[in-house]
């Protein structure tokens, strides 16, 4: 006889052998997944270098043409494939012109003037040496970054060690991350960026990218992962230091106490990891 | 009343089911006996040498996209690029750089198996597969 007693008697016993099961099936869902982990390992190397906020502190006063930064670029876009969109050899080869390639650069540093690189310090009367002082620009490693904000697939994503890095697989290109940074830190590659790198100059140990996926500077994570300072750097002939900003023994932090230094539109927020001495 | 059960037409519904049977089954008797091989890999010299993958052989032809998805995650997002394998040999967990190294004849290795299995994966638009090959493309 099923009356509204026998069935919650029933209903509760039920109930008390679900949750009374779980424990086990949990034993053994573990005990698989164990098993699985202890067959290989993931490690770090051992000299990659460590951080818990990596900065940078350029020092402008060593940079007095613009010819003096070419070396530093060069370094980097050769090491990361960069495409050159404005080589003349290559618009030729390509059958391509020049005008619209300019619209399709791709740049992860490069040279900006003071107005432009600092536009809420600029005023109309400008110290003469700092007007035409060349400024190296890159991706400022924000400590808030709004790119990583606005990335609707994560693609961006800051690192544990500060570094605002993509994962280029994962990019639909949707260019949210563009709009949403305020330095003009990152390009898109509207078109196939391998016909504009020259074959001399491509780097293997490194991808290239492909058509529709956004690109910046990744403060060289594969070089600091095998324990070398980023290329910029080793460029820079001692004017651009690198070091972890939260350690106050760092060379940047150093550079930082005695030295007066500018950030980039500092006054949004975003925390900018780039320093400048000028 | 026997006759309820009788099929009308007889003749031509078995015809007709005769002539539906074939056409659903053509394709299948156009291709018999004509199945593609299974390709036929060359190892280069250095992946010869080698003799031992990351993982056996059996397990790399079965999970290799497995193992790249798996590194790329570990590289990307939590910067460990050292795989230690089941035999305490270490690895870069690096496509460009470790497996590409070994198989660098990608027409005659990753192709083979990738167009018989009909799939086209995009590896090869980023990570540099071998640059001479490319060069001599062009």
């Amino acid at each position: 006889m099923q009356n509204r007693r026998d069935f919650l008697k029933i209903a509760g016993l039920s109930a008390l052998g679900i949750t009374g099961a779980n424990p086990v099936l949990d034993a053994f869902a573990a005990g698989g997944h164990d098993a699985e982990e202890s067959v290989f390992r993931i490690l770090k190397n051992e000299k990659a270098l460590k951080a818990e906020q990596w900065a940078m502190v350029i020092d402008t006063r060593k940079f007095e043409s613009e010819e003096a930064l070419e070396p530093i670029v060069e370094a980097c876009h050769k090491l990361h494939n960069v495409p050159d969109f404005g080589d003349p050899e290559l618009i030729e080869e390509n059958g391509d012109c020049a005008e619209a390639n300019k619209r399709h650069e791709i740049k992860w540093i490069w040279e900006e003037e003071y107005g432009h690189a600092f536009p809420g310090k600029a005023g109309e009367f400008v110290n003469d040496r700092i007007k035409h002082l060349p400024f190296l620009v890159l991706c400022n490693h924000c400590e808030e970054p709004p790119c990583v904000r606005v990335c609707p697939t994560k693609a961006t994503f800051k690192r544990e060690d500060g570094i605002v890095l993509m994962d280029f697989h994962r990019c639909i290109g949707c260019r949210f991350c563009m709009a949403a940074c305020p330095y003009g830190s990152r390009s898109f590659n509207f078109r196939d960026p391998r016909p504009f790198i020259k074959k001399e100059d491509r780097n293997p140990e490194f991808p290239t990218r492909m058509k529709g996926v956004v690109e910046k500077c990744n403060f060289c994570a594969e070089r600091l992962a095998v324990g070398k300072e980023p290329a910029c750097v080793e460029a820079s002939d001692g004017a651009i230091a690198f070091g972890d900003l939260s350690d106050p023994e760092s060379s940047v932090r150093e550079l930082l106490k005695s030295n007066y230094t500018i950030r980039r539109k500092q006054g949004l927020g975003t925390g900018p990891a780039v320093y400048y001495i000028v | 009343m026997a006759n309820n059960k009788q099929i009308y037409d007889k003749g031509k519904v078995v015809a007709g089911l005769v002539i539906f049977v074939f056409i659903v089954l053509s394709p299948f008797l156009y291709n018999l006996g004509k199945a593609a091989p299974a390709p036929e890999l060359k190892l280069t010299d250095k992946a010869k040498a080698a003799k031992e993958c990351v993982l056996p052989k059996e397990e790399m032809k079965a999970g290799h996209m497995q193992l790249l998805d798996l590194w790329r995650e570990k590289v990307v997002r939590e910067a460990s690029r050292v795989y230690v394998n089941t035999e305490g040999k270490e690895f870069a967990m690096s496509l460009s750089n470790t497996c590409l190294d070994c198989h660098s004849n990608k027409a005659d290795f990753c192709d083979r198996c990738h167009n018989y299995a009909s799939v086209s994966p995009y590896c090869w638009d980023c990570h540099i597969d071998n640059p001479k090959e490319i060069s001599d493309a062009k």
